[in-house]
This record gives structure tokens, C-alpha cells and sequence, in this order.
């Protein structure tokens, strides 16, 4: 068996207004060449200003990811001709990325996994080129807009950590709203760097870079079938070619792009026309304010404070705003579970059937708080409280006005439940004496669904069972 | 010789109309063709917006600026039809103070070379001397003044690209500090080293575009803050106990002796003649023995430099955004063919070098030890200028040379005294040329280079020495002699 050793390059674009260099919107559109300046046309005597929302973003991710911040900011220039690179050279960080040796830990099933982060920097994207069969169109909407790539050390192992990776890593950028990483607009993009070695080897073998691959899916089949494909080059004894790939995900198979003889020399240097700007602590310390606990660990408190399952908790915290609303239910008084299995059941099925997004629900945590706690103290029955939250939900009213309205609070008086229970017992003789005669326990349960059908389901169940086998029990001693 | 003020009264004075000079101007580019300052000149004035003390006087720009809608060349062959669709912030500025653009002035081919003779449009000559060149590589917007087709006219200096042409035409030629003047707009050669400079025939007049032009500008990071200053308010100012440097031996005529070139040692002479002069207006001027081995490199440092950037910042040049587009089966075909036809052989070879200089394996060697000895420079430099205003020195070894006598070839007796300019483009040091006396009937000048931010300082001596010097007088020598 060889072992698997996998290094990520992602990228991402981050959310802003503007583009990372110029003033031109960032913002997706289908109608090329509309977003462009002259500056994202690479004209003579334009000049970069770097925009800081896009840096302050990256110094966030790179935090939340754990890396060490540089003292300042500074960009640098990759030099390379290409028809999607207008000015025939992109401003990326080389010499002082904006994070360096930082983590990202998350779940591989119920195992946590490690990945090293080697660096986070801010780049710009290139254009976007259309191949046609023989010429191509270049859309310049995308170029400039701010990229975050994030590099990860080569200790990725299976198909599955890289999709676990990049599904957290994916979160990590939704929960700071640094970027929408939407892989259908081309937000969240991914290089794959693969190699085998043998066991015990301590060298790493020859890798394969697989590029711009931009569904999770696919990052798994091109993995999967790169694994298989580098075993049979080496059980055939032959040697695993340095080259970059191409995977076609409508045969799931990839191809040889080009062959590596070569790293290609970028030229690298600093940009000139961006002059250097320290980073003071207070800054640091502002952006470290804004980070919200993340789905990890919020997962971890679920599980170990809250006492709920693994399953659960993965739920809760796939979305920010889902985990935000079950704890804003806690925080109204709600218990873990009950909020958990409330909010799961309840307010995501909800969801799902409206078409519509939490910002867009009628019902506050502080609206299902206040039902699930009736329930709790046996104040509502369960069946009741589901049935209201619908409502309230349709008619976008405060449940509790609808308990109020209704008169749906559960009947707890034990004299009403009686009178109930003693209505019941007299209008059906023939159950009675199948209980009293034939010794039909069971027949205690068709009574509580009278006098639950007699309280228009308000008694409290129990107490009408405890009141029926009572007044029955009378009747066998009679 | 007319300045911006004379040009103004006459104006005022109802003497002349704005669109009069218009047409003179360009019959004098008509009269003066065999100069060949300009590539493109407007046929009609364009409307005018704003106003100020330039308000209807015409001016020519450096055709490394952008101007929408109006053919920008850089005089290179693969501009040749560009039509730029934004204006640089110069320019903006000066169609707000109402000055009125003539044309786009010749230069040498992306303002790479400093001799005025490498445009796509052929070589400019020296209005003085059409036997002779005038320099660059803002030839045209020097010979534009001298030849007095425009009273001023920008220019851009990433080596000395304005204050040498200036002493070869006999005008003053100014560089404010890096980041006073937008380059937004202005096509980079060497973004670390570029600056927006311009010919006058006063430090006066250089005063008054600074005003003018200076500001911060949100489309370029490196642009200073609005210092409040008006520069033209503080020429007047008392100069007496200002301090002054200059290099030893490199000024001292005996330190050539084996070279025999009179007009080299004329020239020296006439420096330490000038200087006495100016310790007549109580400025004090010493000596100061400055480590040679660093003033031999700042040539070698400033190619390494600006080759390398200029590699870069013309990346874009590839035919497919713009310009003519190459032929080719694959992009990197047509890109490679628009280049190979695109630029003169000399660009290339800048190119090529800045390629090397940036690769890898040489970078360290090269581009960052050429940065240290701009850091060294620059450095010193600022030391100096603990105790002193500012470094005087002769603009040029000599006078204007004729065509045959231009070469790039490099002697060791010249590298520092025709290079040491470019200290003020290492450091973003505010730096003038201004004329200084007449060396075989042709202009000598002096430069003066202050410290960072103090615009003000340098205009303020320049302008004491130029009253001095009696700058009216040596220009009519000048011509005169002729």
C-alpha cells in the first residue's frame, strides 16, 4: 500500500465592493466586459490602489486559519505573459503574505484532522478567456478581482480529508463573510498537488498538479482516479511523470496538460507603486474582534456541552446564521436538546419547504423559545406546540397569541379532566364493560381519546389516563 | 525669451487672443519642422474649462502621457496608433487650470534613452544647434521651449530625463519630489524612479506648474500629501546661510587632465566660476569628498533598476489589449511577433538585460544589490543633508554633443558627472537644472538637488541664483553667438 499525500491550492474570491487594484465593481455578472476600467485593461500609465476591505479580509481569514500575520503590507509583482493577464504581470504577495504557518483543524468522520497551512496571500484574478475553435474572447470582468489563495502543506492523505478540508474551509470563509465561495460562480477554485510514496519512505514522491478544478465532487473523482492511475504507472515499475493534469469531469479521468521540466521563473519583485503599510496591533486586534467562533468550534461545545450527537451538531453549524439562531433559542431559555431537535426538525424543514432563507422566516428564536418552554413544562402538549409553530409560521403571527386565542394552554386541572373522563365513561357502557368485565386494559387508552377529543386536545394526556383508570377501576369494585 | 507671467499680461492685456497663440504655436512647429519636436499637434484648441494664471497659454506634453482620444505614442512603432480612452491626472490638471494642449511631444522610445534620437518619428535636434542633439529622452518637450514654441512643457525624469535635455537647451528643468505629482497617467519606464518634471524658462514658472499640478491623487498610492505650500510665495525668501555641496575631484577640472577636452574643462571652470557667484548671495558652498566607488555606481545601479522595472511595466505592450496585433498560430506567437516588430533594437536590449536582472538566479547578485547601493546613495545623501540644503553640481560634463558624437558607449571619466542625476530620482529628492553660462556658444547649467519635501527650498535658492546669474543675458548669448 502507498501512501497518499495531497497539498491544496485554493482559491477564493473575496467579497467587495470594488476590485483589489481598481475602482470597478466586483460583483458577478453574465454580461462580459462591463466591469472593467482601464486600470483591469493593463493601459498604459494606470496604477494600482490597493483596497483595503479586500486586505483586511485576508488578515482575517489568515488569523481565523491560525497564521501569523505579517508587520506589514506589501504586494509583489509575478511576471508572465498571457492573453488573460492584461498587464502582463500579477500583483500577489511573495515576500510578506498576508498569513504564514497557520491550521485548520475539522472532522474526517468522527476523527479530527489537522491541516498545516503554509500561507495565505492576496492576489488578483486574471480575465476570463472563451475558447472557440479558432479564436478565443477574453472577459475582463474578472480581472482584479481580489483572490485569496490559501496553500496547505502536502499532509492531506485521502480524497475524503481534501473534500472534509475544503468543505471546513469553505465554512471558515461563509462564517466570516469574507466570501460568498460559491464553486457554480468560479468563487471557490482548486489546484491539486498529488503524489504516492512507499511505505516507510520518507521522501515525497513525483507529484502531479491537477488545476483549476472547481466542484468539491470533482475534487474527489480527480483525486480517486489520479490514486489509481500513479499506482499502475508504479506496480508497472515505471516512474510517475512531473507534469499538470487536467481533469474532464464528464469522463471523471485526467489528461496530461503540459510536462514540467522546469519550475517557471515568475521574475518575482516588489510593486513599486504600492508603498508598504505597516500593521499596527490596535488593527489586528479590531479584525481579531470580528471573528466569530467558527463551525468547529462551535461543533465541539455542542457536542461536549450540549450533550448532542455528532450528527446534530453538524447540522447546526453548517450555517452561520443556523448555528446563530439555535443559540439565540438557548439563550431565550430553550433546553440544548429540545432546541436542537426543534430548530432541526422544525425550523430547517421549514426552510426547505418555503424556498426561503433564514433572513426571509417570520419565527424569532425568541418566539420558538417561548413555545418549546410551554412544552417543556408540560404547559402545551408537543402535537400542540408543532401545530401552532405552523401556524404561526403561515399566518407570520406570534405563536403565543395563537395559544392565547385558542385556548390551547393544556389542561392540568384534575377536576376538569374528571368531568372529561366521567362524560366519557357515561356515554360509552359497552367499552366500559369490556374493561370492567373483560378485563381490557387497553380499552383505558379509547378513553383518553375521548376526553383529548372532549378538551379539543388541551388535557394533559397523562392526567386523563391517571382520571379514567380511576374512575374505571371504581367501577370494577363496584 | 517668454515666461508664463509675460504670456499672461499679454493676454490680460487684451494684446493677444488664446486661440492667436494657439496658431502661432503651431507655425512655429511649422517654421522649426527640422526639429521635429512634436509627433502630434492638435489641429483645434480644445474647449477650455477651467482658470488660472495658465488659463489660454499653450503648452506641449510628453507623449508618454494619456490623453483620451487623442494618439499617445510614446514614439514607439507599437504605439503607433494608440489611442489611450482615459486622461492622466496631469493632464486632467491642466485642462482644469485652462492651459492649452499644442501636442504630444517626441521622446525617445518609451522614454528609454537620454540622447532624444530613438522615436519612431526620427531624431529631434537641438533648436540652438540642429547639428547637435538636444537630449531626452524629453527631447521634444525641451526643444518645444527652447525653440519657443511653447513657454513650458511636461516632460517625464526617471534618470534625468528632463534636468539634462534642460541643460543642453539652456532652460530650467525641474523633478519635485517622488509622489508630489501624480503619475497617473504617465506611461511607467520605472515606477520607483519616475517623476513628472517639466521645461521652463524660469524656476519662476517651474514654481507655478508645481503649484499647480502638485496634490495627492487617490489613483496613485504614492502621491504625498498636500503640504499647503504655495511654492511661488517663497522664491523671495532670504537665502542667505544656506548651505551647499558639491563633489570633490569630479568637479575639479585637473582631476581629467590626460583626457584634453576643453570643453569639458571649460565647462568645470565656468562651475567653480558659478559657484563663486552664488557665495555672493550668502549661500556658503564646500566641498565634500563623497565615496567614489558609490557615485561609479549609481550608473550601472540605475540600469540595473530601471531596466528591470521597465521590463515589467511594459509587459503589457503584447498586441493583444491594444496596438497592432501580431501574427501566429498560438498566443504566445502573436504576443512574441507584436513585440519583435514593436520595439526598436535598444528596447529590446533593455528589456533582455531586465529579464536577466530579474531572473532567479541573478536577481540577488543584481537587482537587490543595485537596490542596496540605491539605499547607500540615498542614504549618505540624506546624511548630507543634515548639514546641507542641497548638492550643486554641473547638469553635464560639457555642452550639447553633435549627432556623430552621440553614442551609449560609456567612459569612465563621464559616468559620474554625466550621471549623477539620477541621485535625485534614487532618493525622490526635488531636483533643478537651471542654465548657468555659455560654454562654445552653447548652454552649460548647474543642478541643485534638496532635500525630500522641500520643493520650496530648492525653488527658493534656484530662483536667487538664477537672478544672479542673469539667466536673460545667457540666453541671448546663446542665440546670438550663433
Amino acid at each position: 500500500m502507498r501512501k497518499v499525500v495531497i497539498g491544496l491550492e485554493v482559491h477564493c474570491e473575496v467579497m467587495t465592493h470594488s476590485k483589489n487594484f481598481s475602482a470597478s465593481p466586483n460583483e458577478y455578472t453574465m454580461t462580459p466586459n462591463i466591469h472593467v476600467s482601464p486600470v483591469d485593461l493593463g493601459l498604459p500609465g494606470i496604477l494600482p490602489v490597493a483596497n483595503k476591505e479586500a486586505v483586511r479580509k485576508a488578515l482575517k481569514t489568515a488569523m481565523a486559519l491560525h497564521c501569523e500575520n505579517p508587520d506589514e503590507v506589501i504586494f509583489d509583482r509575478k511576471n508572465y505573459f498571457y492573453p488573460d493577464l492584461p498587464k502582463g504581470y500579477q500583483i500577489t504577495q511573495v515576500t510578506k503574505p498576508c498569513g504564514v504557518r497557520g491550521y485548520l483543524d475539522f472532522y474526517v468522520e468522527d476523527k479530527v484532522k489537522r491541516v498545516e497551512i503554509h500561507q495565505l496571500h492576496l492576489e488578483e484574478d486574471t480575465a476570463s478567456l472563451e475558447h472557440y475553435n479558432n479564436f478565443s474572447l477574453i472577459d475582463y470582468n474578472r480581472s482584479g478581482i481580489p483572490l485569496m489563495e490559501i496553500v496547505t502543506e502536502p499532509c492531506i492523505e485521502s480524497s475524503d480529508e481534501a473534500v472534509a478540508f475544503l468543505e471546513t474551509l469553505r465554512s471558515v470563509f461563509l462564517y466570516l463573510e469574507v466570501s460568498e465561495a460559491a464553486s457554480d460562480k468560479g468563487q471557490m477554485r482548486c489546484d491539486v498537488n498529488i503524489s504516492l510514496k512507499e511505505e516507510g519512505e520518507t521522501k515525497l514522491g513525483t507529484k502531479v498538479e491537477m488545476k483549476n478544478i472547481n466542484s468539491f465532487s470533482n475534487v474527489h473523482d480527480a483525486i480517486e482516479y489520479e490514486i489509481k492511475r500513479q499506482n499502475e504507472v508504479l506496480d508497472h515499475g515505471e516512474k510517475v511523470v512531473q507534469e499538470t493534469r487536467r481533469f474532464d469531469d464528464t469522463t471523471g479521468k485526467t489528461f496530461s496538460m503540459r510536462e514540467k521540466v522546469d519550475a517557471i521563473d515568475y521574475k518575482y519583485f516588489v510593486e513599486p507603486n504600492i508603498p508598504p503599510v505597516k500593521i499596527t496591533k490596535e488593527f489586528l486586534e479590531e479584525i481579531r474582534q470580528e471573528i466569530p467562533p467558527l463551525a468547529f468550534s462551535r461543533m465541539n461545545k455542542y457536542m461536549e456541552e450540549y450533550g448532542l450527537s455528532r450528527y446534530d451538531a453538524t447540522i447546526l453549524v453548517k450555517e452561520k446564521k443556523i448555528s446563530d439562531y439555535f443559540e439565540e433559542v438557548i439563550k431565550n431559555g430553550a433546553s440544548y436538546k429540545s432546541a436542537s431537535s426543534w430548530v432541526i426538525s422544525l425550523v430547517l424543514a421549514s426552510l426547505n419547504k418555503l424556498e426561503i432563507s433564514l433572513e426571509e422566516f417570520f419565527l424569532t428564536p425568541k418566539m420558538l423559545a417561548d413555545v418549546i418552554n410551554l412544552v417543556d413544562n408540560n404547559k402545551l402538549s408537543m402535537d400542540h406546540g408543532k401545530k401552532i409553530i405552523y401556524q404561526a409560521i403561515k399566518e407570520k403571527r406570534n405563536p403565543i397569541e395563537i395559544i392565547e386565542e385558542n385556548h390551547l394552554e393544556k389542561i392540568e386541572d384534575q377536576n376538569v379532566i374528571l368531568n372529561y373522563a366521567q362524560e366519557a365513561i357515561e356515554e360509552n357502557p359497552e367499552q366500559v364493560r369490556q374493561y370492567v368485565e373483560e378485563g381490557k386494559d387497553y380499552i383505558a387508552n379509547f378513553f383518553v381519546g375521548k376526553v383529548m377529543q372532549k378538551s379539543r386536545r388541551q388535557a394533559d394526556p397523562k392526567i386523563a389516563l391517571e382520571m379514567i383508570k380511576q374512575e374505571l377501576e371504581k367501577r370494577k369494585n363496584r | 525669451m517668454k515666461t508664463i507671467k509675460s504670456y499672461r499680461k499679454e493676454l490680460d492685456d487684451g494684446k493677444v487672443t488664446s486661440e492667436e497663440l494657439f496658431q502661432e504655436a503651431r507655425k512655429k512647429i511649422l517654421e522649426n519642422k527640422e526639429i521635429n519636436a512634436y509627433v502630434t499637434v492638435l489641429e483645434e484648441k480644445e474647449e477650455q474649462e477651467g482658470n488660472s494664471i495658465l488659463k489660454g497659454i499653450p503648452y506641449g506634453l510628453k507623449d508618454n502621457f494619456s490623453t483620451k482620444g487623442i494618439l499617445t505614442t510614446a514614439s514607439s512603432n507599437i504605439l503607433k496608433d494608440y489611442v489611450p480612452v482615459y486622461d492622466a491626472t496631469v493632464y486632467k490638471k491642466l485642462k482644469a487650470s485652462g492651459a492649452v494642449l499644442l501636442g504630444k511631444t517626441t521622446m525617445d522610445e518609451l522614454a528609454m534613452g537620454g540622447t532624444g534620437t530613438t522615436g519612431h518619428t526620427g531624431v529631434v535636434r537641438n533648436p540652438l544647434d540642429p547639428s547637435r542633439l538636444i537630449g531626452g529622452s524629453s527631447a521634444g518637450s525641451c526643444a518645444s521651449v527652447v525653440a519657443g514654441i511653447t513657454p513650458f512643457a511636461i516632460g517625464s525624469d526617471t534618470g534625468d530625463s528632463v534636468r539634462k535635455p534642460a541643460s543642453y537647451g539652456g532652460v530650467v528643468g525641474f523633478k519635485p519630489t517622488y509622489g508630489r505629482i501624480s503619475r497617473y497617467g504617465l506611461f511607467a519606464f520605472a515606477s520607483s524612479m519616475d517623476h513628472v518634471a517639466y521645461f521652463t524658462n524660469t524656476t519662476e514658472d517651474a514654481a507655478i506648474l508645481t503649484d499647480i499640478l502638485k496634490g495627492p491623487d487617490k489613483m496613485d498610492m504614492t502621491t504625498l500629501e498636500d503640504d499647503g505650500k504655495k511654492y511661488t510665495e517663497t522664491l523671495e525668501n532670504d537665502v542667505t546661510g544656506r548651505k551647499l555641496f558639491y563633489f570633490k575631484d569630479v568637479t575639479n577640472p585637473s582631476y581629467y587632465q590626460d583626457k584634453k577636452d576643453p570643453i569639458l574643462t571649460e565647462t568645470l571652470t565656468k562651475f567653480h566660476e558659478t559657484i563663486e557667484k552664488i557665495k555672493t548671495l550668502g549661500i556658503e558652498v564646500e566641498e565634500v569628498d563623497f565615496d567614489k566607488n558609490l557615485l561609479t555606481a549609481i550608473y550601472p545601479a540605475y540600469m540595473t533598476i530601471s531596466c528591470a522595472e521597465a521590463t515589467s511595466n511594459n509587459a503589457n505592450l503584447t498586441g493583444i489589449q491594444f496596438g497592432p496585433r501580431g501574427e501566429g498560430d498560438t498566443p504566445d506567437e502573436i504576443m512574441m511577433d507584436a513585440r519583435t516588430k514593436g520595439f526598436s533594437e535598444l528596447i529590446k536590449r533593455r528589456f533582455i538585460l531586465g529579464s536577466y536582472i530579474l531572473q532567479k538566479e541573478n536577481q540577488e547578485k543584481l537587482f537587490l544589490n543595485a537596490g542596496r547601493v540605491r539605499r547607500l546613495i540615498v542614504d549618505k545623501m540624506t546624511e548630507l543633508f543634515q548639514t546641507y540644503d542641497g548638492l550643486i553640481m554641473p547638469a553635464s560634463g560639457g555642452i550639447a554633443p553633435h549627432f556623430e558624437d552621440a553614442s551609449d558607449a560609456l567612459s569612465d571619466a563621464y559616468l559620474i558627472l554625466e550621471n549623477h542625476m539620477a541621485i535625485g530620482n534614487f532618493g525622490g529628492f526635488p531636483s533643478i537644472t537651471i542654465p548657468s553660462g555659455i560654454v562654445h556658444q552653447m548652454p552649460v547649467a548647474i543642478n541643485i538637488t534638496g532635500r525630500v519635501l522641500e520643493d520650496d527650498v530648492v525653488l527658493n535658492i534656484a530662483h536667487q541664483i538664477e537672478k544672479k546669474l542673469n539667466f536673460q543675458k545667457i540666453k541671448e548669448e546663446a542665440r546670438c553667438e550663433k
